[in-house]
């Protein structure tokens, strides 16, 4: 076991009941205030580690332990209930988990605030764009303060510039909210961006082929995107990635 | 997004001064656009409605097709002729409604157990499909056998015409809630009656209204086809036109149709109407717009 607040992974291995082994023998932790990036291209796994990670799917091999109380899960699109206005939505969960009307109004306010929204609480979703919409999924899973948070290849979706800033988002969230993250991409520079560490991961089945420690310390402005030492170290996770896939 | 400049300020007053005009112009252009050609081609049946009337069909069987102006003056405008319309009207629209309700009750109630269970479900589904099959005609004896012939059978046909969209909607509205979403109530670990009223059953809600609005019309063809069959108790509106196609009332018969089709329309624009005040604030119309 693991303490709390932490994932750890150790030799888990997925296998479908119609043969497809999407995942293998893949071990890793992420220890509270860490915040790690899977990267690999479509199709090698990423997405079911990330749900077995959240208790949606069980391993077939391997041990599991996450922190699961009030987890943090942001899907690869906003899923958000289209009858319900912007608050509604980020009500969502603190009102499944009975939280008094009162407490669950304060944060879903504060969290609306943190992610920039102010101003669109009684919007229905039909009216935000693709970015806005991300938005209000960050801000439905903030609500419930998570220790660990799951992020799905959350910004596959929408465009580059609305990408950048919700990265720079993510970023400020994951600083002030001191949450341990897992997120899934296969956009290198976002992983590097984001994290304090990236895995590369093969294709199916899935193992995780290397492992990067980001060097750079929090808070991170938009600019470290141009450092010398960002582009290296990119370049040293392209290749990885490469390799691992050709 | 909600910094404006000044600038922006500034076309955006320009934009507003000029706008009521244009806005009036295009008014004026959808109008002649949308409502005028209806209007020409209903001009143009009355025409050769006279037509027909005066120039086909001489003075002994101008019975078969009254001109529009003794359909007017006979049918509508005589208040005794036309309030007895009315009043059948009336007795055939509280059938179809009670007939329609009796179907929405029925038909979310089991679309809701078939959304709960693949058993219940593959065990109903058949005989929904078959209830949709049955020609009316064949089980009128049966109806009658059971019902009586009043106002009991009237109802049962508008049900059994009723019901299965209602079903097929609702199952088909239940079962369209995106995956990601049941994904995040799985995490959250809620109940089953938890997913199905705050996921399930406000997803469904366009598809039933759908479903509402095609059977809300054939309940009231329900009511006037049950009518023919089944005429104890208040006369519907299926009685007289029975009885003012037997007696060669052309006028009042035409405009008993004129005022059944009428019906039919007002209930469609009735349900559209309330689907529009219940769902149109975040509902994404996809289909073309009627």
């Amino acid at each position: 076991m693991v303490k709390a607040g932490a994932l750890s992974f150790a030799n888990v291995g997925m296998t479908f009941p119609d043969g497809t082994e999407a995942v293998q023998d893949v071990t890793f932790d992420v220890a509270p205030r860490e915040f790690v990036t899977i990267v690999g291209p479509s199709g090698c796994g990423k997405s079911t580690l990330l749900r077995i990670a959240s208790g949606l799917l069980r391993q077939t091999a391997g041990e599991v332990s996450v922190n699961r109380e009030r987890l943090g899960f942001v899907f690869q699109d906003a899923t958000l209930m289209e009858w319900r206005t912007v608050r509604g939505n980020v009500e969502l969960l603190a009102e499944l988990q009975g939280i008094k009307v009162t407490e669950r109004k304060r944060l879903a306010a504060e969290a609306i605030e943190l992610v920039g929204l102010s101003g669109f609480e009684n919007h229905y979703p039909k009216s935000l764009s693709g970015g806005m919409k991300m938005r209000v999924s960050l801000a439905r899973s903030l609500t419930l303060k998570p220790p660990v948070f799951l992020f799905d290849e959350p910004f596959g979706a929408v465009d580059e510039i609305t990408r950048e800033h919700l990265n720079e988002e993510t970023l400020k969230l994951f600083e002030r909210e001191k949450f341990a993250g897992l997120f899934i991409t296969h956009s290198i520079s976002e992983a590097v961006f984001l994290s304090t560490r990236v895995h590369v991961m093969s294709a199916r089945p899935g193992t995780l082929v290397a492992t990067f420690d980001v060097p750079f310390s929090y808070p991170r402005s938009p600019e470290l995107r141009f450092d010398a030492a960002f582009g290296e170290l990119s370049r040293a996770v392209s290749h990885a990635l490469l390799e691992a896939h050709s | 997004m909600s910094q404006l400049t000044d600038t922006d300020v500034v076309t955006a007053e320009a934009a507003s001064a000029v706008a009521p005009s244009d806005q009036a112009k295009s008014a004026t252009r959808r109008w002649t656009r949308r409502i005028l050609p209806p209007i020409l081609l209903g001009l143009f049946i009355i025409g050769l409605w006279y037509l027909i009337s005066f120039g086909v069909l001489d003075e002994q069987r101008r019975f078969l097709l009254r001109p529009p102006h003794a359909v007017w003056t006979v049918g509508f405008a005589n208040w005794e002729n036309f309030s007895e319309i009315l009043t059948g009207l009336w007795s055939s629209s509280i059938v179809a409604f009670i007939g329609l309700t009796i179907a929405i009750v029925l038909g979310i109630s089991l679309a809701t157990l078939m959304s709960q269970s693949k058993l219940i479900e593959r065990a109903v589904f058949p005989y929904a499909v078959t209830l949709q099959a049955i020609p009316i005609l064949a089980i009128v004896p049966l109806i009658g056998f059971w019902f009586g012939f009043g106002i009991n059978a009237r109802v049962t046909v508008c049900v059994i015409i009723a019901l299965f969209p209602i079903i097929v909607n609702t199952l088909f509205g239940l079962l369209s809630a995106p995956r990601g979403l049941h994904d995040l109530l799985t995490l959250q670990r809620v109940s089953r009656m938890t997913r199905l009223r705050k996921l399930m059953f406000p997803a469904a809600l366009p598809a039933i209204f759908a479903g509402l609005r095609i059977s809300a019309g054939l309940a009231v063809i329900g009511a006037i086809v049950g009518d023919f069959f089944f005429g104890r108790g208040d006369p519907g509106i299926g009685q007289l036109l029975q009885r003012y196609a037997n007696r060669l009332m052309g006028e009042q018969l035409l405009a008993a149709i004129i005022m059944s089709s009428l019906l039919g329309v007002a209930v469609f624009q009735l349900f559209g109407l309330i689907q529009e005040k219940a769902i149109g604030k975040w509902h994404e119309e996809r289909e073309a717009e009627f």
